[in-house]
C-alpha cells in the first residue's frame, strides 16, 4: 500500500491502494473473477478503539474516492465537500470516512484500463462484466481487510446509493444505518436509453478502436464527450437550466453557422471537454452497464421487499429531491415502500429544490440538516447498552 | 389547540400496550412518537407532510416518513401495525372515509381524534352570530382553516358505522380537563365533548 500521510492531526487523510493477492479473487456475477484485485482508497478521521465509528461513502458513476479531499492526479476539488468535513454531517473529527474508487473504475481500482497480468497489455473489452453487487462485494473485501466488523452507515448518492441498497440485501448484519440519497432499486427504460445513448457515442468514435484504443494509444475523447454531454443534461432540471442560460447567447448576434452559439452549449461542451481530461471510455461503458443491470428486485419472488427481509435492524433514511427526474421520487418511494413491507426502520424525506439529481452533490441545507440529525440519532442508539 | 393535543397524547399512551408497533400519521415533530417510545417502547413509526417535521423527527432518532394520508397510506402493508393513530387530522384529509379504511387496513386497532362541530360553542357560535365558529378547538378563521371535513360526534358514529367499523372506546375532552371515557351514542356528549377521541377496530373481530 502506498500512503499518501496526514495531513493534520485528529483529521488524518489517508490515501492508497489495498492489493488482494491471487489467492482472494473477486468473484464476479457474471461467472468470472477478478485476480489481482486492487481497491484505490481513501480514508479520513480515525478508527475509534471498538471500530464502531467507521462510515463508507459510495460515489456516483463518475465520481471517485475523493470524496472530501482533492484527487492528486486530475487536481479536481473534493466531491462532496458539502457533506464530508470538520462540522459536516460526515466528519471526520467523530466518524471514520472510507470512500473506494468502484471495481470497473478508472482511478485505481482494477477495471478496464487496468493490465491484464494475462497479456501485459490493458484489459479494454477483456475485462469482465460487473455489476452493483460486484463493486459491494469488492467494498465488502477491503472493510473487512481493514478490520471493521460493523460500519457504523453506508452512505450514497445516485448509483451510490444502489451500492447502499446493495449493500442492506448482502451484508445487512455488517450495517447499523443506511442513507440511500437520489436513487433507484432499478435502472428504468428510460435511464437505461440515455446510458445506451452515452454507450453507442463512444462506440461510434473512430478512436475507440474495438475498445483496445489504449493499447494503440489513443483515446475516444469525441465519443466519450458526447456520452457526458447528454448524461449532464439529465442531471440537471428544466427549470434549473432555463434560470442559468435561458437563450442566453455567448457573443452578440448569432453566427449562423454551428459554433457554440448558445451560452447552454458551450457549457455542456465545456462539460464533455473537462470529463475526458478525468474519465476513461471503457470504465464509462462497464460501469453504465452495470447500472443499466441493476434490478435489486428481480428473479425474488417477494419483490423488492424481499431483498431487504434480513435489514430489519437496520436503520434506512431514504432522499429524494422534487426536481430529479433522472431518479424521480416515486423510485426512492418504491423502495420505502419495500422496506416497510420489509418491516425494516424506514425514514424518507423529499426535498424541495429545483437543483434537479445533483443537488445530491451541492450544499442543500435541509439535507444537511435531515442527514445530520439522522447519523447523530443513530450514533447516540449505537452507545447506548 | 395545543391543550388540546397534550391531553390526546395522555388518553393515548394510556390506550397503546407495552411494546405494541405504532404508525402515528401526521406525527408533526415526533412529540407523541417519543414518548410512545420512552413510555411505552413501542416500534413506533411516523408519517409527516412538512419536510422540516421529519427533519426535526429524524435528529430524535424518530423513523418517520414524508408523505400525507390521503395518498401515502397505500405504500404500508396490510397489518402492519397494532395501532394507527391520527391524532386532529381527520378534519383536514381530502376523503376521510377512505383514509379511516386504510387506518384499519394498516392497524389491528385506529386511534382518532376530532374536533366536535356539535360542542354547544360551535352551535352558539353560529345560531348568534351567524358565523363560522372559532373556538379553543377550532381556533383558525374560515378562510385560513386547514379543516376541510369538519363533523360532530353524530356524523362520526354514523360513518363509522357504515364503513363496518366499530367504537372499542371513546373519550371526550373540554379545554383543561382530563380526558372523560363517553357513551359517543348520547345526544348530550355531542353537546357536551369539545373534541373526541376514538378507539377503532374492525367489526366483526375480536
Amino acid at each position: 500500500m502506498d500512503d499518501v500521510g496526514d495531513l493534520a492531526p485528529g483529521s488524518a487523510v489517508w490515501s492508497g491502494t489495498w492489493k488482494f493477492g491471487p489467492d482472494t479473487p473477486l468473484v464476479l456475477d457474471c461467472g468470472g473473477e477478478i485476480r489481482d484485485l486492487q481497491i484505490a482508497y481513501t480514508t479520513h478521521g480515525r478508527l475509534d478503539a471498538d471500530r464502531s465509528n467507521a462510515i463508507l461513502v459510495c460515489h456516483a458513476l463518475t465520481l471517485d474516492q475523493y470524496v472530501a479531499s482533492s484527487n492528486p492526479v486530475t487536481g479536481r476539488r473534493a466531491w462532496w465537500a458539502a457533506m464530508v468535513g470538520d462540522g459536516r454531517p460526515i466528519d471526520p473529527r467523530r466518524h471514520f470516512i472510507i470512500c473506494a474508487n468502484v471495481v470497473g473504475g478508472c482511478m485505481g481500482t482494477s477495471g478496464p484500463s487496468s493490465f491484464d497480468p494475462a497479456t501485459g497489455r490493458p484489459y479494454g473489452l477483456g475485462f469482465p462484466f460487473i455489476t452493483i453487487a460486484d463493486m459491494v462485494r469488492a467494498q465488502a473485501m477491503l472493510v473487512e481487510a481493514l478490520g471493521i466488523e460493523t460500519l457504523f452507515a453506508v452512505v450514497g448518492g445516485s448509483m451510490g446509493g444502489m451500492q447502499v441498497l446493495q449493500w442492506a440485501a448482502d451484508y445487512p448484519e455488517r450495517l447499523f444505518a443506511a442513507v440511500c440519497i437520489a436513487s433507484a432499486a432499478r435502472h428504468s427504460a428510460q435511464n437505461i436509453a440515455f446510458h445506451e445513448v452515452g454507450r453507442q457515442a463512444i462506440m461510434a468514435d473512430p478512436d475507440w478502436r474495438g475498445g483496445a484504443y489504449a493499447s494503440v494509444g489513443v483515446r475516444p475523447e469525441k465519443g466519450l464527450a458526447v456520452a457526458r454531454m447528454a448524461a449532464h443534461i439529465t442531471y440537471l432540471s428544466e427549470s434549473a437550466l432555463q434560470r442559468k442560460f435561458g437563450r442566453e447567447l455567448q457573443r452578440d448576434g448569432l453566427s449562423w453557422g454551428f459554433d457554440a452559439d448558445f451560452q447552454v452549449e458551450s457549457y455542456l461542451r465545456h462539460q464533455g471537454a473537462s470529463f475526458v481530461d478525468r474519465f476513461d471510455a471503457n470504465s464509462y461503458l462497464y460501469i453504465t452497464r452495470a447500472m443499466d443491470y441493476f434490478d435489486l428486485g428481480a428473479g425474488r419472488a417477494g419483490g423488492l421487499a424481499e431483498a431487504f427481509a434480513r435489514a430489519r435492524d437496520v436503520r434506512f433514511c431514504v432522499f429524494s429531491f422534487t426536481s430529479d427526474w433522472l431518479y424521480p421520487t416515486a423510485e426512492s418511494r418504491a423502495i420505502v415502500r419495500a422496506l416497510n413491507v420489509a418491516g425494516a426502520r424506514t425514514s424518507f424525506l423529499e426535498i424541495d429544490t429545483d437543483k434537479g439529481h445533483d443537488a445530491f452533490l451541492l450544499d442543500e441545507p435541509v439535507l444537511s440538516a435531515a442527514l445530520g440529525g439522522f447519523l447523530d440519532a443513530a450514533a447516540q442508539e449505537r452507545r447506548r447498552p | 389547540m395545543l391543550a388540546t393535543a397534550r391531553q390526546d397524547f395522555r388518553a393515548i399512551l394510556d390506550l397503546v400496550g407495552d411494546r405494541s408497533r405504532v404508525l402515528d400519521v401526521g406525527c408533526g415533530e415526533g412529540e407523541l412518537l417519543e414518548l410512545l417510545v420512552r413510555e411505552r417502547r413501542a416500534d413506533a413509526r411516523g408519517l409527516e407532510i412538512s419536510p422540516h417535521g421529519v427533519s426535526a423527527c429524524l435528529a430524535r432518532g424518530l423513523s418517520v416518513m414524508q408523505g400525507d394520508a390521503d395518498r401515502d397510506l397505500a405504500d404500508f402493508p396490510t397489518r402492519a401495525f397494532d395501532y394507527v393513530i391520527l391524532s386532529q387530522t381527520l378534519q383536514a384529509v381530502l376523503n376521510p372515509r377512505q383514509v379511516l379504511l386504510e387506518l384499519l387496513r394498516i392497524g389491528e386497532r385506529a386511534i382518532v381524534s376530532l374536533p366536535n362541530f356539535g360542542h354547544w360553542r360551535v352551535r352558539l357560535d353560529l345560531l348568534v352570530h351567524g358565523r363560522m365558529p372559532v373556538t379553543g378547538a377550532l381556533p383558525e378563521p374560515w378562510w385560513s382553516t386547514p379543516n376541510i371535513h369538519l363533523c360532530t360526534l353524530r356524523d362520526f358514529i354514523e360513518t363509522v358505522a357504515a364503513i363496518d367499523l366499530r367504537i372499542e372506546a371513546c373519550f371526550a375532552f373540554v379545554e383543561g380537563r382530563a380526558a372523560r371515557a363517553i357513551d359517543p351514542a348520547h345526544p348530550l356528549e355531542n353537546w357536551r365533548a369539545e373534541s373526541a377521541l376514538f378507539l377503532l377496530a374492525r367489526r366483526g373481530e375480536p
